[in-house]
């Protein structure tokens, strides 16, 4: 019986054969930690009795939630995880390169066949180097800082082939959007998804992060991609070499738990529609849906690409003046690229407001909240209920053009229409 | 003791909101908990009152303020039909029992209930109710009383062993 891309990355990572289902005490290659949750998981390791981590340099640190910082507690926790940097030896980004997944990433912090750690539910975004990547609470963060391992259960794998070429204005937002709604929030729990097929091969770096970003939203633990020669190249440009064979990849003959196929050339703009990221309907079921926020970031969709796509639709026009409209970089150097290709200028001029890399509106915390009956239109990644401030305001969430074709009219609108 | 019932997919925004996430105290928390979906909870709640849900508790960030807020609020024992997994795991290593019933939706609100884990059920207005047995991986965390006491006697743990 061959592996799958998980059982592959365990088995070399234990020096023994694995497979799913089995529950191993694995080693961890590298730990994320940002403002929010990185406190909490410091205690436990002290906790724990903890005085040294298993390795400064494995550990990514930096803050993204709560900066600058919102309110005094937040600055304590700021200061509580730069003691604690300085008194270990870890590299402590701080709050100047943006967001923790994009941030871990660029950076070159993980690679292919890594086993990646992070205190954040999307950690599942480093999948799309070839990674197996998941999300972990403080406490068991807290035992990895102290142990440099914990246990997993070697989830089972979903296979998505995913075949054809995007129609115009319609991408891997849109592509994500649509497997989630199909899955449903807990369709792929405990398992994890591996994405191939033309579509996926053709498909940019940042447009893989934004589908492994989100199979946390129904329930995956885990999102992966073969590397290839995009990925090589980008991780080139990174500064990271391969090293070894090629790969991690899946055998023919490996075993999922269920095979899906799509075909992107029939694809339309997706929306996800409140208060779940499972209710997602065409483009056509919302248009005209008023709105009054409209945020263009996250680690789900705020690099370059994201914001090409959202200024492609945009042109020359101005955003509606009914709208707020919220620009965010996900990270120092997708805001540099940005604004040397001028799209800054262009959404200033057109009247967005943009802000310094970090999570922004996203998760409701630092700013950006809605009042009771307000709408929202994000392209972020969660429009649970009170997610982005009141619980009694709406949050739709879609692509980086929809959103930008939707600022445009001030209502839900189709990017194929602008 | 008694049942506060909720539906499919209740997620960690609902459980306790982003923008509390700076709190660690687990009674300040319990002062946020289901703010946003049932604001009578933080004050009407009793110790050992059980949270009896249907599919996917749990859902969304890994934030584990979401079980802390619980248990301030004197909850040590949340039963679902099934459990997101990050949420699932987060409530053992803090020392929240998380059941697996199959049974849930037919469970009133408010109604008077007895869990008896060992035993393997929960009893709900005299009718019991199967509970699944906890992964045995991660019963020795659940009988440790969490994932630090279990962590805070080791100096180093045997990498790429097995266990089940």
């Amino acid at each position: 019986m061959g592996a799958t891309i998980v059982e592959k990355i365990f088995s070399a990572r234990c020096g023994r054969g694995v497979s799913a289902g089995d529950v191993v005490m694995a080693p961890v290659d590298v730990a994320m930690i940002h403002d929010i949750t990185g406190p909490l998981a410091i205690r436990k390791f002290q906790e724990m009795g903890g005085t040294r981590v298993f390795d400064p340099e494995r550990i990514v640190m930096l803050f993204d939630h709560q900066i600058p910082a919102d309110s005094i507690p937040a600055a304590e926790n700021h200061r509580f995880m730069r003691e604690f940097a300085l008194e270990q030896g870890i590299l402590n980004y701080d709050l100047r390169e943006g967001v923790c997944h994009q941030v871990t990433l660029e950076k070159g912090r993980v690679g292919p066949g890594e086993i990646a750690v992070g205190s954040d539910s999307h950690t599942c975004m480093y999948g799309a180097v070839g990674a197996f990547a998941t999300g972990i609470g403080s406490t068991d963060m807290g035992f990895v800082l102290k142990f440099g391992a914990l246990y997993f259960r070697v989830p089972e794998s979903i296979r998505m082939n995913v075949d054809g070429v995007f129609p115009a204005r319609v991408g891997p937002k849109d592509l994500i959007l649509s497997i989630v709604g199909d899955m449903g929030a807990d369709g792929a729990t405990y398992q994890a998804i591996e994405f191939a097929g033309e579509a996926i091969t053709a498909m940019s770096m940042a447009g893989r992060m934004t589908c492994t970003n989100m199979v946390i939203e129904m329930g995956a633990k885990s999102g992966l991609m073969e590397p290839d020669a995009t990925t090589w190249d980008y991780l080139h440009t990174l500064g990271r070499e391969r090293s070894g064979a090629s790969g991690p990849g899946a055998d023919d003959d490996a075993s999922y738990a269920e095979q899906r196929e799509y075909d992107v050339a029939d694809l339309v703009p997706q929306v996800a529609v409140p208060h779940n990221v499972d209710h997602v309907v065409g483009v056509d079921e919302v248009t005209g849906t008023g709105i009054d926020q409209v945020f263009i970031g996250s680690c789900t969709n705020g690099r370059y690409e994201d914001f090409a796509e959202a200024a492609e639709v945009l042109g020359d026009q101005a955003f509606s003046e009914d709208v707020r409209v919220i620009v965010i970089p996900a990270s120092r150097t997708e805001y540099l690229r940005t604004l040397r290709a001028g799209l800054i200028e262009r959404f200033v001029e057109a009247g967005a407001l943009v802000e310094a890399p970090c999570c922004g509106p996203c998760m409701g915390g630092a700013f950006g909240l809605l009042a009771p009956g307000e709408v929202s239109l994000s392209t972020s990644n969660r429009n649970f209920r009170g997610r982005q401030g009141s619980a009694g305001a709406e949050i739709y969430l879609c692509s980086p053009a929809t959103a930008a074709a939707s600022a445009i009219r001030g209502e839900i609108t189709d990017p194929r229409e602008v | 003791m008694k049942v506060w019932k909720f539906g499919d997919d209740v997620d960690t925004d609902q459980i306790v909101p982003g923008r509390y996430l700076t709190i660690y105290d687990t009674s300040e928390l319990a002062k946020h908990a289901f703010e946003g979906v049932r604001p009578e909870f933080s004050a009407e709640v009793q110790e050992g009152d059980v949270v009896v849900a249907g599919r996917n508790f749990g859902c969304g960030s890994s934030r584990e303020h979401a079980p802390l807020a619980l248990l301030g609020a004197g909850i040590r024992v949340v039963v679902a039909g099934s459990f997101a997994r990050i949420f699932f795991r987060n409530a053992v290593n803090t020392g929240l029992l998380p059941l697996v019933s199959p049974d849930t939706d037919t469970i009133p609100d408010g109604s008077a209930v007895v869990v008896d884990p060992h035993g393997g059920y929960i009893e709900v207005d005299g009718k019991r109710y199967v509970l699944e047995p906890v992964p045995a991986f991660l019963q020795k965390i659940v009988d440790a009383g969490g994932l630090v006491e279990y962590a805070r006697g080791r100096e180093e743990v045997e990498i790429c062993t097995g266990s089940q």
